[in-house]
């Protein structure tokens, strides 16, 4: 009987890892092509920077009667103040300035501004992934609401939220509606998509000889939710909460453009803009995309760990 | 050997001995498709009486499973008569008188092997406590004892199927309803499941009606065998063969043996149509 324990046995013991030393190990791993990936493309935006800011570096010089020569030239198009495509150090440098060199209080920092988008971005995704489940939820068990519903959820991702942005942002204001909530709720309008297709499929998951289990124990329509198709949705669920707290970032940052920009990294977007202020925008830019970056992966890290509690098979585990 | 005490809030129901538990009359149930109408059932009776261990045997299309799906109110017949424990298939599914196995064993992934046996008492509003108790036990009669913490991927399908049993017996229901259990499995496990659950019958009384397509495996488990047709779904023959409650997988090779299986093999034969 303990034979068929299979998933007691212990784990084989680790390969050895020494033999070939640091190369090898880096050759097996992921660590060499993915720094390789990272250079490629520092490489051609370096190349893309004098490309792109050469010729204004080159009149600029030759008007101000200064030494417009190769090297002269070469070396300038990497330090512009306002340059059209920022070079990289520029912008890790901005970077660097605005979040650990100013106080994070101050209108100056990317900080504030990062915290202020996020506040915003994650009520919405709050709101987006409430409404997701209850729509999902009624779609499951109302049969009507399937046909009556879905197209309209479909319609609604394919309007452009620059295009709804400001209509809710203007008819909330009329209504006295100002601050994080307007916003959160352009979040919410990207986020409870991913979600409520996600949990329809998640919640239909269960199949058919699950489903009858619980029809031979006449369990109530409220039990087979609870326990039977709420768990089974759970990984559906995750992979679409995973999209969502990104697009709900990106929502909350097209919900700062039409405001007037006061705050946040839509707003410092904006201003950038305005003010030609390249570096600023990059700077912006890299730190929502940090941000995001983050949010999936906690979300990556909330799923693995309630997926382990659930009893989710780990990774390369064998039977 | 425990018998696990039924408790007052146990919907199990004491039906009078000499009452039959299953009773089919002139049962029929036409599936319309859009190919016309198919015959699943025409015109069977089947009596199965408390404690016996019943066989449906038969090729595919001759109904067997569609017969235990009618006893278990999956499917509701479109004729004839039926009553489980007295009363009509859904009265007796709602009062939970029947345990199922499906092919599959179906557990619930994300629950401990315990937590899907605990899931019908769950259902059933048990206590956390007489939930455990009853898990133990069930597990216990499987073999399964030790196992309780492990998810159901931990464990082998020979193993997972005597979960889903453990599972279907956690309430205590009088009748086990059987769908090829042991259809997915190999030989060699397929014969040492065979004998544990032909010793859980005789420990626990039960009346089991089993769905297979395997002679060997219908003659040794049962009381009595039905051999089925198919187009239309009928019953052909009802075989007795009780080998005693003390048989071992060796009978399989006695004369004794080999007559009745014979018997039902010839039952198949003549039933089923050469012409596909």
């Amino acid at each position: 009987m303990t034979t068929e324990a299979l998933g007691a046995t212990p784990s084989p013991p680790a390969p050895p890892t020494g033999e070939g030393g640091l190369a090898h190990t880096l050759w097996n791993g992921t660590a060499l092509p993915v720094a390789l990936v990272v250079l490629v493309i520092l490489a051609l935006w370096h190349v893309g920077t004098v490309l792109m800011n050469w010729q204004v570096v080159h009149d600029t010089r030759v008007r101000m009667d200064q030494p417009a020569g190769f090297a002269d030239v070469l070396s300038a198009t990497f330090a512009m103040e306002r340059p059209i495509l920022p070079a990289p150090h520029q912008i890790v440098h901005e970077l660097w300035r605005t979040t650990m060199e100013v106080p994070t209080t101050s209108r100056r920092s990317l900080v504030f501004h990062a915290q202020v988008t996020l506040s915003s971005a994650m009520l919405g995704f709050a709101i987006g992934t409430l409404v997701g489940i209850v729509l999902a939820i009624g779609i499951v068990h109302v049969r009507v609401l399937e046909a009556s519903l879905m197209p309209w959820i479909v319609a609604s991702q394919t309007v452009p939220i620059l295009a709804v942005a400001p209509i809710v942002i203007v008819a909330l204001g009329s209504m006295g509606l100002t601050g994080v909530l307007p916003k959160a709720i352009i979040a919410a309008y990207l986020c409870f998509f991913p979600v409520a297709i996600g949990m329809v499929k998640g919640l239909t998951s269960p199949d058919v000889l699950q489903r009858e289990l619980m029809r031979t124990w006449s369990a109530s329509p409220a039990q087979t939710f609870w326990k039977l198709r709420l768990p089974a949705s759970v990984p559906f669920l995750f992979a679409s909460l995973k999209v969502a707290v990104s697009i709900g970032l990106v929502g909350a940052i097209v919900g700062e453009l039409p405001t007037g920009a006061q705050a946040g990294l839509g707003a410092r977007l904006l201003a950038g803009s305005y003010f030609g202020q390249t570096v600023q925008m990059w700077a912006a830019l890299f730190a929502a995309a940090i941000l995001a970056a983050v949010l999936v992966f906690a979300m990556g890290a909330v799923e693995r760990i309630v997926l382990r509690i659930m009893g989710a098979r780990p990774e390369g585990a064998r039977r | 050997m425990t018998v696990i005490s039924v408790s007052p809030e146990a919907p199990s129901v004491a039906t009078a001995p000499d009452r039959p538990v299953v009773e089919a009359r002139g049962l029929s149930l036409t599936f319309t498709t859009a190919d016309g109408p198919v015959y699943a059932l025409s015109d069977v009776d089947l009596t199965v009486g408390d404690g016996e261990f019943v066989s449906l045997i038969g090729p595919s299309g001759c109904g067997k499973t569609t017969l235990l799906r009618v006893i278990a109110d999956l499917e509701r017949p479109t004729g004839g008569t039926i009553t489980v424990n007295g009363v009509a298939p859904e009265a007796a599914r709602l009062r939970r008188d029947y345990g199922y196995v499906f092919q599959a064993p179906a557990l619930y992934p994300w629950r401990t092997i315990e937590g899907n046996v605990t899931l019908p008492l769950e259902i059933m509003g048990l206590s956390r406590a007489e939930r455990r108790a009853r898990a133990r036990a069930q597990l216990d009669l499987v073999n399964l004892s030790g196992f309780e913490r492990k998810f159901p991927w931990q464990l082998s399908g020979g193993m997972q199927q005597r979960a889903s049993i453990a599972r279907a017996l956690s309430f205590d229901p009088r009748l086990l309803l059987m769908d090829e259990p042991f259809g997915a499995l190999d030989e060699i496990v397929r014969d040492h499941l065979n004998e544990q659950l032909l010793k859980l019958w005789a420990k626990t009384k039960k009346t089991v009606v089993f769905v297979t397509h395997s002679i060997p495996e219908a003659v040794f488990l049962s009381t009595r065998v039905v051999v089925m047709s198919p187009r239309p779904g009928r019953i052909i023959d009802v075989i007795d063969c009780d080998f005693g409650p003390d048989r071992s997988l060796e009978i399989r090779e006695t004369p004794e043996f080999l007559k009745v299986a014979h018997r039902v093999r010839e039952g198949l034969r003549a039933g089923h149509s050469y012409d596909d």
